[in-house]
């Protein structure tokens, strides 16, 4: 147990250090190539380099490899190999905007090293309370289903300075403790790098940001946080932890009733007060996403919204927390 | 609290999950299908992906629903 702690706290180090030493390394190098776009938000449309996925790739990779010397495990390495898919998807992303449903397939396709690799066994899915419910061929399916959807649920929240990162930071501690509370202790080792690298980067990415993430962060994110989820079987709590992006995703599609790019929204769902504070808009034609219904009560600075979502964030990751306790009371 | 909706919202989310986590546990998943020989197996995991592919639209429904009724203000908005 020393030995596993001893590890973690290298892991955590290596993690939250190179993404910290190496994010303003990429942000002079992305701005001296002119590869920046408009914050909106911001009075004047500051320029914000873009994408941050590379250091948050490198900061995963450097922590989990150095895991995988530790401890070598099918885990770690479907963590690692997934997360690296998931982030090539992305920077495909970023470098040209593709289609509406290339994202969420592109994604399922890099949960396939998880089956290949056999990291899922047991197949069973569960439960707070009730116990569990093997699944031998419906959990493969699943596989695919959680990454596609954890990696596009970040993708969507990430529409406002420091939200995705800030949020994720949040989600991905209350997995971590989670994993700890149901006695995995190998996967929450495997899940620190996660909080770290998010934490590290919310550095750079919080209002008001030096850096966007991009596709290729945000779905490096949510990628690992769904193979986690995966791997350590806490699939539920998992889900628990991300309701508020889950609430997001879920508004967004019941307004606009299809698979789309948020660049292909016709309305934008908010507009801006002349002070330049958010504001929703009444345009019917807009999507209602969480950031919509949080402003609904009156206009609110970019900064107020994101605190906003992130004690949502906390909510959700005390219940997924409370969650956890559950899964060791069998009714 | 002016976000109180949205707290609720998220409360009933998770109240739900469990709810239908208690649903396929207790009742579907002891679900048995024999008397088909070797398509048994096939069968059986076929009717349960098939009632949870059910509970999730069921679900999907209810939250809708009840989006729609705490945020009733908010999107008339």
């Amino acid at each position: 147990m020393v030995e596993k702690t001893v590890v973690g706290i290298i892991i955590s180090a290596i993690a939250f250090g190179t993404v910290y030493t190496l994010t303003p390394v990429l942000i002079k190098a992305l701005s001296k190539r002119n590869l920046v776009v408009r914050d909106y938000n911001r009075i004047g449309g500051a320029m914000v380099p873009r994408p941050g996925g590379p250091s948050i790739l490198a900061g995963i990779l450097a922590s989990e490899l150095t895991l995988y010397a530790f401890f070598p495990s099918v885990e770690v390495l479907a963590i690692i190999i997934t997360t690296s898919i998931a982030f090539l998807v992305g920077l495909a992303d970023d470098r040209k905007v593709l289609g509406g449903w290339f994202k969420p397939l592109a994604l399922a396709g890099s949960a396939i090293p998880i089956i290949l690799l056999g990291a899922y066994f047991p197949p069973h899915l569960e439960f707070p309370l009730f116990g569990y419910v093997k699944i031998p061929e419906l959990y493969l399916a699943l596989i695919i289903i959680i990454v596609s959807i954890t990696g596009n649920t970040i993708n969507s929240i990430d529409v406002l300075n420091g939200v995705a990162s800030g949020f994720m930071t949040i989600a991905s501690f209350a997995l971590t403790i989670s994993l700890f509370i149901v006695h995995n202790y190998d996967i929450a080792l495997a899940s620190l790098p996660l909080g770290f690298v998010s934490l590290a980067f919310y550095k750079y990415h919080k209002f008001p940001s030096k850096m966007f993430p991009g596709d290729s962060g945000a779905l490096t994110l949510g990628a690992m946080y769904g193979t986690i989820s995966i791997v350590g079987h806490v699939e539920i709590i998992a889900a628990v932890a991300l309701l508020p992006a889950v609430i997001n995703s879920f508004l967004f599609l019941s307004s606009v009733k299809r698979i789309i790019e948020h660049r292909q929204i016709k309305a934008n769902p908010i507009v801006h007060t002349e002070d330049f504070k958010l504001m929703a808009t009444t345009d019917k034609n807009a999507p209602i996403t969480l950031v919509r219904l949080i402003l609904a009560n009156g206009p609110m600075t970019e900064k107020e919204v994101g605190f906003v979502i992130f004690r949502l964030a906390l909510f959700s990751a005390i219940l997924a927390i409370i969650t956890s306790f559950m899964m060791g009371i069998k009714i | 609290m002016k976000d109180t909706p949205i707290f609720a919202y998220i409360f009933l989310m998770w109240i739900l999950i469990i709810a239908g986590g208690s649903l396929l546990v207790t009742i579907i998943a002891p679900i048995s299908i024999t008397g088909f020989g070797e398509f048994d197996h096939l069968l059986d995991s076929g009717i349960k992906a098939l009632v949870a592919i059910l509970l999730v639209v069921v679900w999907i429904f209810i939250m809708s629903k009840i989006k729609n009724w705490i945020f009733h203000k908010q999107i008339r908005h």
